[in-house]
């Protein structure tokens, strides 16, 4: 009985001596940040974290792994409808539509303008301000993580069929490919075709070959969009890939099947991959020893006039329904990422690129892209920047586009499984895709994106 | 005459019952009301609002060619992996209970696999069945293109199959091996002085005996293959290849936590919990009357 009376005088004890320290000292003001990456990545992050802490005595940012993007959107959703939402979230960049609607969110453009900061929005390169951008050109969110696609291929195996440069043109990929083929490679090319594949197949070969993905300039000029890849340039592509698939030329590799295609290129196996910029270290780190490898832009069919790429990753929103001081916080945390020195940082570290020029431009002067392990990323640059974005290469702006994608993968895997023909199963695409625009836009009823 | 314990007040029965009440009023009726609600209304994921639509989310499920997919899938799903999980453990456990050689080591390894979570032993299957790595590799070297789970729809929903149906084994097989050694030793033995053989007894004997077991095994097994497919699905398919393995409990998580769509996922889980009632139903008014219970 007195270890029971004792142990509760301990509790008030302690209890009261918390409650009398808590405002003597002046603690930093702490806020959320709550991000989707994980991993390797979000060690980086919590660096990154600890850095912005260290630098600086009056806030201090709490950040917190939700596991993948989409588990982030969930839970900042359900925190959010019970109140306790994060301060600052990293949405990918398909939930941009999403979250413009959401009217959970304090305008980034506004937030550092209230709190003192001039930020530089022309500094950004046009490719990925567009994307997060509103159509009026206001960024609500700061990019953040950013990539773009490329194609790895394996200069050994080239050499063998005499090329020492990657092919330019679809044309030249499908020469290539049966050459290698012929030169005995059993796997000349790798491809996925799940639903995080339809960033490189069908969204990136859109904007370069400027092949909209749906009405309404991809859906920047209102709700009502539909989607359109079943009569596009798209339609080529796909068949052309599923021709080289039953040829041999292409083999498909997840991880479902043994090894994804970034590990069948590092081992050697396959010869030319298309996947993200952010694969280069991954490549390097775990390729076969002394094998010779390089990037090289996305190809396009011969004759067209190659436009921007898309970035891909994602960007930091900040929520409605903090405190001013929270804000405060949240806004040096934003400028603080915003330096070309942090960048430097994130870049060295992660496979992602700068988002700024002056970001890039650093870099380039500490001699970054020269160095070994490191050199070839700047082709994500030039393919970030091959153009002037147009009406339809800023990006895309569906609603649960996550979905669209999901639906992607299911056709892509039907056609391949020769289920359906390629034309017969875009239609279907597009027939689902549209029903879940549909649903969207008929869930915020005389809403507009701004 | 019997004495009976009562309370004095009826108040008191009231205020012992009302916990249990209130559990399962929170936990329950209110969260399964709320889908009700939602199934009814179109709901922004931020909480934004929502429009009240009636029926809309039903007619434009049910209308769906994707969603009675999903339906059949699900069935076959719990069909062919409820036969195969009690079978297998209704011949381990008369093998065990026959006390052969090592039933001992048995009777203790068999559980084991009901006591690993469904995501981790998905990932092993995901390994085992992987047509390029794994063990079925070695068959894919013989026949070539013979396991294609990556895009054959019949390859990725056996494996789905084999790795529920192995848990479940060790899960049905304690059922099972409790519900023999509860049979009196003597009737076996009468039956085997009167010379009936192994088989024989286990049909005539052992097998009517156990047949309450085999019909809760039942129920159990298929409902929980319409719930605890998750995280198998989530792990070694994802639903695909091209929906093959788009089990309803899997379309009502990505299209509502992935897609946003809490209406459409709240009629899904609706259809679904009525699609559960009926078949327990239906089991109970038809498949009962063959149990004997003693």
């Amino acid at each position: 009985m007195t270890m029971i009376k004792r142990g509760f005088a301990a509790l008030a004890a302690g209890a009261l001596s918390t409650a009398l320290a808590m405002p003597a000292s002046a603690e930093p003001v702490k806020f959320d940040f709550w991000f989707g990456l994980s991993g390797d990545l979000a060690r980086v992050v919590d660096t990154l974290c600890k850095n912005f802490n260290a630098s600086q005595k009056d806030y201090e940012v709490v950040c917190t792994s939700q596991g993948n993007y989409d588990a982030t959107l969930q839970n900042t959703i359900a925190a959010f409808r019970a109140g306790k939402q994060p301060a600052v979230v990293q949405v990918y960049d398909v939930g941009t539509a999403t979250m413009m609607l959401s009217g959970a969110y304090k305008p980034a453009d506004k937030l550092m303008e209230e709190n003192g900061y001039k930020i530089d929005y022309a500094d950004y390169f046009p490719g990925i301000a567009r994307y997060y951008a509103t159509s009026k050109g206001e960024m609500l969110s700061f990019p953040f993580n950013s990539s773009t696609p490329l194609m790895y291929w394996n200069k050994d195996a080239f050499a063998k069929i005499g090329k020492t440069e990657a092919p330019k043109t679809w044309e030249d990929v499908g020469a290539d490919l049966k050459a290698l083929k012929d030169a005995g490679y059993e796997c000349p090319m790798a491809i996925n075709i799940s639903a995080n594949e339809s960033w490189q197949l069908m969204e990136q070969f859109s904007a370069l070959h400027n092949q909209p993905i749906a009405t309404k300039n991809n859906g920047y000029d209102g709700l009502d969009a539909r989607l359109e890849v079943n009569k596009t340039k798209f339609v080529q592509y796909v068949t052309d890939l599923k021709k080289w698939y039953d040829a041999g030329l292409i083999k498909i590799k997840s991880k479902d099947l043994g090894q994804d295609m970034v590990q069948a290129f590092a081992s050697g196996t396959c010869q030319v991959i298309l996947t993200s910029v952010g694969d280069h270290g991954t490549v390097g780190r775990t390729q076969k020893e002394g094998m010779k490898w390089d990037v090289a832009e996305l190809p396009v069919y011969a004759g067209t006039e190659r436009k921007n790429s898309l970035v891909g990753g994602a960007s930091l929103w900040v929520l409605s329904g903090k405190s001013d001081a929270e804000y405060k916080g949240a806004a040096a945390f934003l400028n603080f990422i915003h330096d070309p020195k942090t960048a430097l940082f994130w870049s060295t570290n992660t496979g992602y690129i700068p988002v700024t020029k002056s970001g890039f431009d650093y870099m380039k002067g500490q001699g970054f892209y020269d160095k070994a392990p490191y050199k070839g990323r700047e082709v994500a640059i030039a393919s970030l920047t091959a153009s002037e974005p147009t009406e339809i290469t800023r990006g895309i702006r569906l609603g649960n586009f996550t979905q669209i994608r999901a639906e992607f993968g299911t056709q892509m895997q039907a056609i391949f499984a020769n289920k359906v023909s390629v034309q017969e199963g875009l239609d279907t695409l597009v027939k689902n895709g549209d029903a879940i625009l549909e649903r969207f836009q008929q869930t915020y009823p005389g809403k507009t994106l701004p | 005459m019997e004495k009976r314990v009562t309370f004095g007040k009826w108040t008191i029965g009231i205020l012992f019952a009302v916990p249990q009440l209130l559990l399962i009023f929170t936990f329950f009726y209110w969260p399964a009301g709320q889908a009700v609600y939602w199934s009814l209304t179109l709901q922004q994921p931020w909480g934004g609002g929502n429009i009240w639509v009636g029926l809309d989310n039903f007619r434009s499920i049910l209308s769906n060619a994707d969603y009675w997919n999903s339906i059949t899938a699900s069935l076959v799903f719990a069909g062919i992996s409820t036969g195969l999980a009690m079978f297998i453990a209704l011949v381990l456990a008369a093998l065990t209970d026959r006390q052969l050689a090592g039933s001992r080591l048995y009777r203790v390894v068999l559980i084991w696999p009901y006591g690993i979570a469904a995501p981790a032993l998905a990932m092993a299957f995901r390994f085992i069945l992987a047509p390029e790595a794994g063990f079925m590799a070695v068959v894919n070297r013989v026949w070539p293109g013979f396991w294609d789970p990556g895009l054959d729809g019949a390859d990725a929903m056996a494996s789905i199959i084999v790795a529920f149906s192995w848990k479940y084994v060790g899960y049905n097989f304690i059922f099972f091996l409790a519900a023999f050694q509860a049979i009196p030793r003597s009737l076996i033995e009468a039956a085997a002085m009167d010379g009936s053989g192994v088989i024989r007894r286990f049909w005539d004997v052992q097998f009517p005996l156990i047949t309450p077991t085999i019909f809760f095994l039942l129920v159990i097994n298929i409902t929980e293959s319409f719930q605890d497919s998750f995280g198998i699905v989530d792990i070694m398919t994802a639903g695909g290849p091209a929906n093959a393995t788009n089990l309803m409990v899997y379309k009502i998580y990505s299209d509502g936590f992935k897609g946003l769509d809490y209406s459409g996922a709240a009629a899904q889980s609706i259809i679904l919990m009525l699609l559960i009632i009926v078949l327990t139903i239906f089991q109970f008014r038809f498949i009962e009357r063959r149990v004997h219970y003693r």
